[in-house]
């Protein structure tokens, strides 16, 4: 889901994939998808109360003692300003979209092409029971089908699971549910990604430096995605996260069920995130009431990071609340900063806030996109370059298909202002490309190239 | 080179980005409704018949590059309405990007399309092992393809702003002309083992694009030598 803040089901796989390998092993880890849409959602919320009631927010004590007066004028002479900053940044976030998400696809795709590893069919998930090797077509759509909604059921409970939690306050079991989750991905799928990558470019390496090299990475991974780091290897290592996750399902899911299941997972997005009962709903809105802080991890920002100062805080829980969303990076942090320092910095910043927040429409904002939907696109662009007969052609039709999803789906938030979900424009662009490619255009460009025409 | 001129001239801007990108999906969308037809066609037809079938793919040719160019045209639509809307959100009344330069990300979208799409099964090919031409077909293949693929890349691009410009300003004849150039240089690849009669007249037809479009942008040949001298 795109959101200014994006809620994206699918974050919910990476739980399910990581409990399904090691089920033998340890007891299930709830998805931390949830808490991501519990934690955007409780940014994007906090902003936008923050925004719309930013005199009587409490974030905003200091500015409480601004009139009243001054505060809808301000809005309001800002709103219009605010509309064509919209569309005037619009594209640049678009591309800021583009690049990690571009960037994802091409991992994966490169890794599909060169290790084998992950196109051979070594058994499924426990999410997918039911085996496609059938030999009737009615009978492997009838699993197909009955896979995916036994996947879709997991991830409701999963996303209604933590949206309890997120109801009774148990954060620290969310908290502890994420920091597990990204232990596993960032050290167990890293390990068996690089094996397979050095087996297949049959370079030798020998444990320790394996070791070596694996700490290092996951330990940075932690820290930078949990806590605070540069932006650009945060956002580097969720590309590389997603690309992971992304490629664990392009290995164990059968085929047939994959694409069912991207369509089943675009249709349950749009759902989710748009009715006023769907659970990504009501994480919004109770996240809202309660003007908290997201949970930091699984959703991808492109916006500059707000340095933590004095009259930053204000200006970062201001700024943070443009109509636009496009809210700052680390907006989990810098909340609970603004709440603490605001007290001490109550008369000047009184003053200050005024003055800054223009300063604030000539900085970075950036859009937010739910991690789940970078592994949903890359899962797509992977299955077609791993199964299509066309290669090249089908994957790249796939490509471009997505990217104008995403386009579409930002033209869409800059019109609506408000969270949407990022999956089924792109998936189904991507899917009806996919497939007519493959059928229609392969035929058609192979005997083309065949006798080397041109069209 | 058109890598190339992609990151020397359209990376910079975002706004081009989407344009390109765009542009490349309309070339797909018609290249998908073309190839449709040809499939519905061929399925309807004998497979047997290889003349019925060589002309069938002729026939399918022109086809798509008929919908290419109605393509290119209603993007040229899109884009119209894309700059007034742009004009009106700017803060000081103009567009940030003037229709030629979309004229030109849009050509190099479709150019870009186009050779990705012809050539990049035949580069992940030439990665692997094997002989060019075992069978008895031409020894060049690869090269000739590579050199075919530029030439419809850079025609592309010089396509996209003679056909928006024409557009602009109402002169039929350039849209006609534009179309019947890219049927021209369709046709001549049909004669294609024999290069000299689908290279050559195509690099011709560039090279008459190219001074057209320059001339066009606004370009003269003072404005050449002067940048040639480096004044």
């Amino acid at each position: 889901m795109i959101t200014f803040m994006n809620n994206s089901d699918s974050e919910e796989e990476p739980c399910n994939e990581r409990t399904s390998l090691m089920s033998a092993e340890s007891p299930p880890v709830p998805s931390y998808q949830d808490g991501l849409q519990t934690a955007e959602a409780g940014e994007a919320q906090a902003h936008r109360k923050r925004r719309t009631g930013s005199s009587r927010s409490p974030n905003n004590i200091a500015d409480g003692d601004v009139s009243d007066l001054g505060v809808p004028v301000r809005e309001s002479a800002l709103e219009n300003e605010e509309e064509e900053l919209t569309l005037k940044y619009g594209a640049k976030h678009v591309i800021m979209l583009f690049v990690p998400v571009t960037l994802c696809m091409i991992v994966v795709v490169a890794t599909i092409k060169s290790v084998r590893f992950y196109t051979e069919k070594n058994g499924q998930l426990i999410y997918t029971p039911f085996s496609e090797d059938t030999p009737s077509v009615g009978q492997r759509l009838l699993n197909s089908v009955l896979n995916t909604i036994i996947m879709i059921s997991v991830i409701v409970v999963m996303t209604v699971f933590l949206v309890l939690l997120y109801k009774y306050r148990c954060y620290k079991f969310i908290h502890g549910w994420l920091i597990l989750s990204s232990l596993m991905l960032l050290f167990l799928f890293t390990y068996i990604y690089l094996g397979e990558v050095l087996k297949t470019y049959n370079v030798a390496m020998d444990y320790p430096t394996l070791f070596l090299v694996i700490w290092n990475f996951g330990a940075v991974g932690m820290i930078c995605i949990h806590w605070k780091g540069p932006l650009q290897l945060q956002q580097a290592y969720l590309i590389m996260i997603s690309a992971l996750m992304a490629l664990v399902f392009i290995k164990y899911l059968p085929e047939w069920s994959a694409w069912v299941i991207l369509g089943a997972i675009s249709i349950y997005d749009l759902m989710a995130v748009l009715c006023p009962k769907g659970p990504l709903r009501m994480l919004v809105e109770t996240a809202q009431e309660r003007n908290e802080p997201i949970f930091p991890a699984l959703i991808y920002s492109s916006a500059m990071m707000w340095t933590v100062g004095m009259a930053k805080p204000d200006t970062a829980a201001r700024g943070a609340s443009q109509q636009t969303w496009d809210a700052a990076e680390d907006g989990g942090e810098n909340p609970l900063h603004a709440d603490s320092q605001m007290s001490e910095t109550r008369s000047p910043g009184t003053t200050r806030p005024i003055t800054s927040f223009e300063e604030l429409e000539e900085e970075e904002r950036g859009v937010k996109l739910g991690l789940g939907d970078f592994i949903f696109y890359s899962v797509l662009v992977g299955k077609a370059a791993a199964t299509a007969s066309g290669d090249w052609n089908t994957t790249l039709a796939c490509f471009v298909a997505i990217l104008i999803g995403l386009c579409l789906t930002l033209l869409l938030l800059a019109v609506f202002k408000k969270a949407l979900p990022a999956l089924p424009i792109s998936i189904t662009f991507g899917l009806v490309f996919y497939f007519s490619t493959d059928n229609l255009v392969r035929p058609f460009m192979d005997t083309l190239a065949s006798h080397q025409l041109y069209i | 080179p058109a890598l190339g001129l992609f990151l020397f001239t359209i990376a910079r801007d975002p706004l081009r980005i989407i344009i390109l990108i765009a542009g490349a999906f309309f070339w797909l969308v018609s290249l998908l409704l073309s190839s449709l037809i040809w499939f519905i066609a061929v399925k309807a037809s004998d497979p047997q018949d290889e003349p019925l079938q060589k002309g069938l793919l002729i026939f399918g040719v022109m086809f798509s590059v008929l919908l290419q160019e109605a393509f290119r045209f209603l993007y040229y639509k899109l884009l119209r309405k894309a700059i007034e809307g742009l004009v009106a959100l700017s803060e000081d009344g103009c567009s940030p990007i003037s229709i030629q330069q979309m004229a030109y990300v849009a050509g190099v979208g479709f150019g870009l399309m186009s050779g990705a799409f012809s050539m990049i099964n035949l580069l992940a090919d030439a990665l692997g092992p094997g002989t060019v031409g075992i069978h008895g077909d031409s020894q060049l293949y690869f090269l000739t393809s590579a050199f075919m693929t530029m030439v419809l890349i850079f025609l592309h691009t010089f396509w996209g702003i003679l056909f928006f410009h024409g557009c602009e300003h109402r002169r039929w004849w350039e849209i006609m002309a534009v179309v019947v150039m890219h049927l021209a240089v369709s046709g001549s690849t049909f004669c294609n083992p024999l290069y000299m009669g689908s290279l050559v007249p195509s690099y011709l037809l560039m090279a008459a694009a190219a001074t057209w479009a320059y001339l066009l942008s606004g370009g003269s040949a003072q404005n050449l030598r002067r940048f040639l001298l480096c004044k």
